[in-house]
């Protein structure tokens, strides 16, 4: 190497630290932020604009950026779908299960509401579900808004389908959610979930999560529900509905 | 005697510009607030009407059928607690003894600030960042929700409540900025080191 001008010689250097990045660079395609499916204002006056932009921009970005960022650390985990990411939550580092929790019940926030009036109603199947398990709407209407008013500090409400083919209301701290092996969750499809954390009304709403929760069941997207009923019933389905695919091409 | 809410140690918009009144009057005049009816709705006609708030937190913590008490209670205790915590003109830095203590602890001042700040940031969900002091040592912690030291036999000397409604009306998302400025801005130094003192 000595006949190499000094210039050139860092050249080559350059060239291999850039080879040596490449090489230390994730195998693992990037998760990415979907888009709101309405603008930022189309919830209100349930849910400001504010709120939805804060919440879509920052909170959930966030967590995607997070979670990217923790995966790419761990090869062993490159190339599982969320779901199965969610699916081992036990065997997760807190950041791990903590930002794909987030990322994953964010996204099925967004799209299991709808302007209102824009959101149908539940199909017949789901109703007939919905009164076998509730008694009615109304029962369904009560239990998880009881669910969503007690859950203490941050977390979700839940309507799952469970294995068994009935359904439940169930609630979730933080950031966890019925995919998630983890003690205490009963585990189930997840048709509809509601955030309580209070970033996702303080602005709005304050110390009044109970006027919130009344007030977002005008928003609930029946056709988005119905939808992840009949996908998560049929057996061509993994029981799962896949809501934020990888970047495309990028699935193994 | 039932639990009461205690007053503000100042008014409302005495931490301005850094926490609002608005923030201020939602926290104390109706989270507060709410913490200490709900308490006072659960333990009447119970062994547990007329016991200090130390005494039923300690007598209800790891009960699981108990946890409504423990929660309002402990909340009751927390916020309590972080309003003395603050005042208007706080920040810096301590001195003399808690001074002392920190540095031999922690190494430094700073360190002590870096530790503090991580927990706050870290804290997911709901929940609080404390300095403690366990046994004989000073320890920067962090507990979900409405846990606390008494609960783990540790002595509350600073807290920081970092559930989101002690700052998202003035800080949204931005937890670290809130962070920040209770450490540069409001800190009530002499609050910690009479609870030092007196530990
Ligand atoms: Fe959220
Ligand atoms: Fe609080």
């Amino acid at each position: 190497m000595s006949f190499l001008i000094p210039a050139l010689r860092r050249l080559l250097m350059l060239g291999w630290l850039v080879l040596l990045l490449v090489a230390a660079a994730p195998a693992q395609a990037a998760f990415e932020l979907p888009p709101l499916p309405y603008p930022f204002d189309a919830l209100e006056p349930v849910i400001d604009a504010r709120t939805m932009e804060i919440h879509h921009d920052r909170h959930h970005a966030g967590y995607v950026a997070q979670l990217n960022a923790a995966l790419s650390e761990r090869d062993d985990l490159a190339g599982l779908s969320l779901e199965q990411l969610l699916a081992r939550a036990r065997r997760l580092p807190d950041a791990m299960r903590n930002n794909a929790g987030g990322y994953w019940n964010h996204s099925q926030f967004w799209s299991a509401m709808a302007p209102a009036g824009d959101g149908g109603a539940p199909s017949e199947e789901l109703e007939a579900a919905i009164d076998a398990a509730f008694g009615s709407a109304q029962g369904l209407q009560e239990r998880f808004s009881q669910a969503a008013a007690a859950r203490f500090g941050s977390g979700w409400a839940w309507l799952i389908l469970r294995p068994d083919g009935t359904l439940a209301v169930t609630s979730t701290a933080n950031q966890d959610n019925p995919l998630m092996n983890l003690p205490g969750i009963e585990r189930g499809t997840p048709l509809l979930g509601l955030d309580v954390w209070e970033h996702a009304y303080y602005l709005s709403y304050q110390n009044r999560r109970a006027d919130y929760i009344t007030a977002w069941w005008s928003l609930v997207n029946w056709d988005q529900v119905n939808q992840r009923y009949a996908e998560a019933l049929s057996p061509a389905s993994a029981g799962q509905p896949t809501l934020s695919p990888r970047t495309p091409g990028a699935e193994p | 005697m039932a639990h009461t809410l205690p007053a503000l140690p100042y008014e409302l918009d005495a931490l301005e510009p850094h926490i609002s009144r608005q923030t201020l009057e939602f926290h104390h005049g109706k989270h507060h607030n709410a913490y200490v009816t709900n308490l006072n709705n659960l333990v009447a006609g119970t062994e547990l009407e007329g016991k200090s708030l130390e005494d039923t937190i300690t007598s209800v913590a790891g009960d699981a059928g108990k946890a409504g008490v423990f929660n309002n209670a402990a909340q009751v205790w927390n916020h309590s607690f972080y309003w003395q915590c603050m005042k208007p003109g706080g920040g810096g830095q301590p001195g003399g003894a808690l001074a002392e203590k920190i540095n031999a602890d922690f190494g430094s001042f700073e360190a002590f600030v870096e530790q503090f700040k991580t927990a706050g940031a870290t804290q997911f969900g709901s929940g609080w960042a404390w300095l403690v002091l366990d046994g004989d040592t000073l320890k920067v912690t962090k507990t979900g929700n409405a846990d606390l030291p008494l609960a783990h036999g540790q002595k509350a000397l600073l807290t920081m409540d970092v559930w989101e409604h002690a700052y998202y009306l003035d800080y949204q998302n931005r937890r670290p900025d809130y962070i920040t400025t209770f450490l540069e801005k409001l800190v009530n130094w002499d609050f910690v080191a009479a609870n030092l003192a007196a530990a």
